[in-house]
């Protein structure tokens, strides 16, 4: 899981996390929602952690912010600015809350309290980690309402958040966020709950509280399209494990996972003509209460060999050393186009019985590819 | 895509005329007097030729759903007229309605909530099978080949909902409506509440099906990325009115409405080096009340493009409701906007 490290641990890594598992155990057994997720966080950078529902993105982060019920069994290594997180009381999280790290939630209307003015919500993060008056904290309120784009902000202070909107509430939440000026921003699907016109100004907003704050930002989303935007860095994640990390770049157009270069296919975009056909992942990812020996992707994965089965590929570097894939046949994968590797089919084959004969057509393409690599 | 391209000229299967639902709005208190209304729907027009995909797309509360549910009149629309093979819907009895929705079904968005989960798989497709009393006839039999034909092993028949993922259950609502052999699918959202990886193989399905069946679709979406890639043609909605409506290749490539063009360009695009170097434009503010829309056009309070104009011509967007006609890009090219030149 520690395969890949960054070269050096330099003073700049602001939030490190190695070798995080996270378990939660259930009446039917120990659900494993997160399995050895290993990465860094740099100044001023932005990662996108990208993964579909149930790959752990968001317990990951939960970790990172010691929001994890009790129940669950957290493991590995979390460090800010190489102090250890993991273990920590809940006092000396909650110094860390707000003021160093500050989180972004998915649902604005739960994350404000909605009996509490705005302007109240907001001095009170502002009080929480500041001896300063009451005057002050307002003030400070004001300032931030006017950064993040609400219009009027001194009508608008004295509201409740159900007097706002959606898009309106999610950029009080980031106005919460930067009260402190954090050093790490963790934004959870901040758009997923608005419109499109909503979401750019949202993402707007945020990216001006990145950049006000200077603050690095983990930012976790389902949707390719806003992290091509906003990230330097992506991390893709499937049940629960890292299985790519690179620059934005490296992951777009030369991706060394056949999960990101699938899901790169299966994007319908508005920049291609109608004509082209998409290329759908075949299944669905597996249940994390017991996940088979292998490669978790296998029962999805047109080149799946014998090996996949066997055993799980550790995140290596690629041809460019910031880049890193969980494949054990990523070398193939160089160059390749979604329309090569997988079937353009409206075919279903989750059920295992019927699995057999229904990737037949897929996997036929590949073996030939595999010969190539024998040789 | 469509293979059946040639039936454009035998006449539209579905034509929807100044389409109007109002919600009243009712008093508190014992008298429930109707002291206003919500104008979901505001008078659209649009025509669907069989095998034709058209797309229905805007943000939440402008009316897409509300529309699309009328066409079914599944809730009866105020005014308007809903022309399915030439005869209104909207004055049908209730023996026509029924067997007009064996032409005209329906899919819905959550595969969750749409499926009843007390009973089989077969159970569910054959349902509109036994209520048009059709099962007679090797309903066993029809109901396999139309899970086969959704890409579902009829051997699961016996399996309940809740054994299937998303995707499949998704599927299983495409099954169900296309028992009765439909001419008509209204899709509500079809894919949106499905992970990226397993929507594109319900696109892929939908597009298979409307090849070898030539159905038409109605295709209400807010994903202008899906719209773009399925259908043939686009219809904009703001505030329950229809702004914008071409052929998708035009509506994307020379969007005329100031709305039409900040919604695609709100769109990210999951391409790196094309996101960095876009220019968006960002339209201030949110979707006003449908209770209370505003004067002339309704988009003129979040209208970038009206920032630019004089106070005379902006007194015109206010003041004088902007008609849905050619404006300058042919008949099949509609847009409701005053100052369409106006964008430089």
């Amino acid at each position: 899981m520690t395969a890949y490290s960054s070269p050096s641990t330099g003073s700049d890594v602001l939030l490190a996390v190695n070798g995080l598992t996270v378990d939660f155990p259930t009446a039917d057994g120990v659900v494993r929602a997160v399995r050895g997720v290993s990465y860094e966080l740099r100044a001023g950078e932005v990662l996108g952690i990208v993964g579909e529902s149930g790959s752990g993105k968001s317990v990951s982060s939960m970790a990172v912010m010691g929001l994890l019920p009790k129940s669950a069994r957290i493991d590995g290594s979390i460090t800010f600015r190489g102090r250890e997180l993991l273990g920590s009381t809940e006092k000396q999280f909650m110094e860390i809350r707000g003021s160093k790290i500050a989180m972004i939630f998915q649902d604005p209307m739960t994350s404000l309290n909605p009996v509490y003015k705005i302007g109240f919500q907001l001095a009170e993060a502002v009080l929480a980690h500041h001896d300063v008056g009451r005057q002050e904290a307002r003030k400070r309120a004001l300032e931030l309402l006017e950064i993040v784009g609400i219009p009027f902000p001194e009508q608008r202070i004295d509201q409740y958040p159900h007097e706002f909107s959606g898009g309106m509430r999610q950029r009080v939440v980031i106005a919460i966020a930067m009260a402190n000026n954090p050093d790490v921003i963790i934004a959870d699907e901040p758009t997923t709950a608005l419109d499109v016109t909503v979401q750019a100004q949202v993402l707007e907003s945020l990216r001006t509280a990145q950049q006000e704050t200077g603050a690095a930002m983990v930012l976790i989303t389902h949707d390719l399209g806003v992290v091509a935007g906003q990230a330097d860095r992506v991390l893709v994640m499937y049940a629960g494990k890292p299985v790519e990390i690179g620059g934005v770049d490296d992951i777009y157009y030369n991706p060394r996972m056949p999960y990101t270069l699938g899901l790169l296919g299966s994007l319908p975009r508005l920049d291609v003509d109608r004509a082209e056909r998409l290329t759908p992942i075949q299944g669905a990812p597996p249940s994390l209460l017991s996940l088979p020996p292998g490669c978790p992707f296998t029962p999805r994965c047109p080149m799946a060999a014998d090996l996949c089965a066997e055993r799980e590929p550790e995140l290596l570097t690629t041809d460019s050393p910031a880049h890193a894939a969980a494949c054990h046949y990523s070398v193939l994968l160089a160059g390749k186009q979604p329309g090569e590797v997988f079937a353009t089919s409206a075919e279903d084959a989750v059920m295992p019985e019927a699995y057999g004969a229904d990737t037949a057509a897929v996997t036929g393409t590949i073996t030939t590819t595999h010969g190539e690599t024998a040789e | 895509m469509t293979t059946t391209a040639t039936t454009a000229a035998d006449g539209p299967i579905l034509s929807v005329r100044e389409l109007v639902k109002e919600f009243p709005i009712k008093s508190r208190g014992v008298l429930r007097r109707t002291i206003g209304a919500v104008h979901a729907v505001s008078g659209v027009s649009f025509d669907i030729h069989p095998g034709q995909t058209l797309g229905l797309v805007g943000e939440s509360g402008c009316g897409k759903t509300t529309t699309s549910r009328a066409i079914l009149h599944l809730q009866p629309a105020t005014s308007g007229a809903v022309l399915f093979q030439g005869r209104d819907v909207t004055q049908m009895s209730k023996g026509e309605l029924r067997r007009m929705r064996r032409d005209m079904q329906i899919v819905f968005q959550d595969p969750y909530a749409s499926l009843n989960p007390r009973i089989t798989v077969a159970e569910i497709i054959a349902e509109p099978l036994r209520i048009h009393g059709l099962y007679a006839d090797d309903g066993r039999g029809q109901v396999a080949e139309l899970m086969r034909l959704v890409g579902l092993n009829p051997e699961h028949g016996n399996r309940f909902p809740h054994e299937f993922s998303g995707g499949q259950r998704q599927r299983i609502g495409i099954a169900r409506a296309l028992a009765l052999k439909p001419k008509v699918l209204v899709l509500d959202e079809p894919v949106s509440a499905l992970d990226v990886s397993i929507q594109a193989g319900v696109i892929n399905l939908l597009e298979d099906l409307q090849d070898e069946l030539g159905l038409a679709y109605l295709f209400v979406a807010h994903d202008l990325s899906v719209v773009r890639h399925i259908a043939d043609r686009v219809a904009v909605m703001y505030l329950g009115k229809i702004v914008e409506i071409a052929d998708g290749g035009s509506l994307f490539e020379r969007s005329q409405h100031p709305y039409t063009r900040a919604l695609i360009s709100a769109i990210p695009i999951p391409d790196p080096r094309r996101e960095r170097a876009r220019e968006r434009v960002v339209v201030q503010g949110d979707v006003p009340s449908p209770a209370d829309p505003p004067s002339g056009c309704r988009f003129r309070t979040r209208c970038p493009l009206r920032m630019t104009l004089s106070q005379a011509d902006a007194a015109r967007c206010a003041a004088e409701e902007p008609e849905l006609v050619d404006r300058g890009f042919g008949t099949a090219h509609l847009t409701a906007c005053h100052f369409v030149d106006a964008h430089g």
